[in-house]
């Protein structure tokens, strides 16, 4: 009972980590037609940069996270600006390509800063608390809270405000949305910013409790990609639930099946899925 | 002059062998003829299909992997085991193409990606038959046909060179024959293909085995080659980067993804300054070249060759 408990709470953390990531994935998706490969490497980015923060600057660990969120967002809006914005026009296949070009360039230059050694980043709750005599350590629920807030703030921005109707308006039609004036080049720009932001708060929640490497972000950028898939492109409560039901099976799995193929379960759930439905669970309306 | 181009580079290809100072830069030729064969594959699917299939490693491991065990495990020679080993590649591509190809655009792409890593931590992981990490060391290389010994290194070279020509060979008469034709159509409108009597499916499932197919080829040359073989033969940056190479050659065009392994491949490993760079150079010129330069090298030749066409001035 204890070992269930404890892997529901694993597949909880890890559940917030690919929410985080899969939310960005799929509003980049939505609003722009583009599958960014790169996204698991902004969350590379974002932990490399809190952990850079807090252990060779000494920065506390929470402002080490404003920065790190900060920096990513202006990086998120730079790669549309430069990158996919002058490709729009362009065949499907050549922001793919260059999504995947990003993939590499990113992994490659985190490795050329950092090295290619596995590194940890030390947080202010490095205590173990007891919950329901369960022991957890209490960054595991700090990371919770905090995931599950900044999920709840994006929420409310997309739902609640005129600029978050804006992103949803331009998902569902970008025509129409230039129509009625919104500015759809803006929206793209945003949209890539808030979603590297995302992926930069996940990147910093698990900088101290996983270890923190150049190519963290390939496995997490293809669960992400298989989240996406299952909770229909472009759908963000797909992206949030999907998020941790994925971490769930994955951290029951591996205990209770196989924990040599753990990794495995995710695509062999893709694979399943476009087997029976090429276009995805859901139809791929925003 | 394209033909003068291509006579040109197969008298190199013929002479450069004999001419090379030692035995490094006769294995980094060598092993670039195996790697243009892969990337010929790619393009076939990607190219000629217009599929951007992210499964391509995974071929490329399976058919190294057949050879190196059917070798290693059975003693079936290399010259049994490489056809093995691209049969095997051209079922599994046939049984892989008929089920992903059902999905289209972004969703193949993701599809295969996850075909490429499925394929990958399967040879990692099922240590029982290919030894995980470790890998599998000891892989005969090719044994003599008749007189001709394929031991010395310059052999290899003329081996994987004449398995290249050949490659190459069949892609273009498949081109210029009605198949390649139903390729292009499908690349260019699937529902217009469609409209005009074209079996989409059929088309890109070819292709996709002929890919695959290819991919086995090189993996199979590779193993035999260098005697030893890892799991990172089929991961993830295998694919990345025998799609740099063809974009670099030129998407589509039959000899652009040779001339683009030749100049990729060869500058990694002839400078060395590049080697610990290599991945950030790769990643930044695969996005340069997909805004400034998409068409490759084999475009810009194009547009160089092609005579200006007279402006016309806007009313």
């Amino acid at each position: 009972m204890e070992l269930l408990a404890q892997q529901v709470l694993n597949g909880l953390v890890t559940g917030s980590v690919y929410s985080l990531v899969a939310l960005g994935l799929t509003l980049i998706y939505g609003t722009m037609q583009v599958p960014n490969f790169a996204h698991g490497q902004l969350f590379m980015f974002g932990a490399y940069l809190s952990y850079a923060l807090v252990m060779r600057a000494g920065f506390h660990y929470w402002a080490a996270m404003a920065v790190a969120v900060l920096t990513l967002a202006v990086a998120g809006a730079a790669l549309e600006r430069l990158v996919f914005r002058p490709l729009r026009h362009a065949p499907h296949l050549n922001s793919m390509i260059a999504a995947l070009g990003m993939m590499l360039l990113l992994e490659a230059v985190a490795q050329n800063i950092w090295g290619p050694e596995f590194r940890q980043t030390d947080t202010p709750y490095g205590g173990i608390v007891s919950l329901f005599g369960l022991p957890v350590a209490a960054h595991r629920l700090i990371l919770l809270a905090a995931a599950a807030a900044s999920m709840t703030a994006l929420l409310l921005f997309l739902t609640r405000t005129t600029a978050g109707a804006a992103i949803r308006a331009t998902a569902q039609d970008p025509e129409g949305a230039l129509l009625v004036g919104i500015d759809t080049s803006r929206i793209a720009m945003a949209t890539f910013a808030i979603s590297a932001a995302m992926a930069a708060v996940a990147g910093a929640l698990i900088a101290p409790i996983s270890l923190v490497y150049p190519a963290m972000g390939t496995l997490v950028t293809l669960k992400a990609f298989v989240i996406v898939v299952l909770g229909g492109m472009g759908s963000v409560t797909g992206a949030l639930i999907g998020g941790y039901l994925l971490a769930l099976a994955e951290s029951l799995g591996g205990t209770y099946v196989s924990s040599t193929y753990q990794d495995l379960i995710a695509f062999v759930v893709l694979a399943l899925v476009f087997t029976f439905r090429p276009t995805g669970l859901f139809k791929a309306s925003v | 002059m394209a033909a003068l181009v291509k006579w040109v580079a197969l008298v190199v290809a013929v002479i450069l062998p004999l001419v090379l100072p030692n035995e490094y830069y006769l294995q980094i030729l060598t092993q670039a003829y195996v790697f243009a064969i892969s990337a010929c594959g790619l393009n076939v699917i990607l190219g000629l299909a217009g599929q951007l299939s992210l499964a391509h490693a995974g071929f490329f491991g399976i058919g190294a992997y057949a050879v190196a065990l059917l070798a290693t495990k059975a003693g079936v020679s290399f010259w049994l085991g490489l056809p093995a080993g691209v049969a095997l590649c051209a079922l599994s591509g046939y049984a892989v193409g008929s089920i992903c190809l059902r999905s289209k655009g972004h969703y193949f792409a993701i599809f295969t990606m996850a075909v490429g890593i499925i394929i990958h931590l399967v040879i990692q992981k099922w240590e029982s038959l290919t030894h995980g990490h470790i890998g599998v060391i000891g892989i005969p290389g090719p044994g003599p046909i008749g007189p001709i010994s394929f031991d010395s290194a310059i052999a290899r070279s003329y081996l994987a060179l004449f398995f290249l020509v050949a490659t190459v060979f069949a892609i273009t008469r498949l081109v210029r024959s009605p198949v390649g034709r139903t390729w292009m159509a499908v690349r260019e409108s699937e529902p217009l293909a469609a409209a005009v009597g074209v079996n989409v499916m059929a088309a890109k499932r070819l292709a996709f085995m002929i890919s695959a197919a290819l991919a086995g080829l090189a993996g199979g040359l590779f193993a035999g080659f260098i005697g030893f073989l890892g799991p990172e033969a089929a991961n993830v940056e295998t694919t990345f980067n025998t799609l740099l190479y063809v974009m670099v050659g030129g998407i589509g065009s039959l000899s652009g993804p040779v001339a683009g392994t030749f100049i990729v491949y060869g500058l990694s490993q002839v400078l060395a300054v590049l080697h610990e760079y290599q991945m950030v150079i790769f990643g930044l010129a695969l996005v340069l070249l997909i805004l400034f330069m998409p068409a490759g090298l084999a475009g810009a030749m194009r547009s160089l060759m092609r005579p200006r066409p007279a402006r016309v001035k806007p009313q």
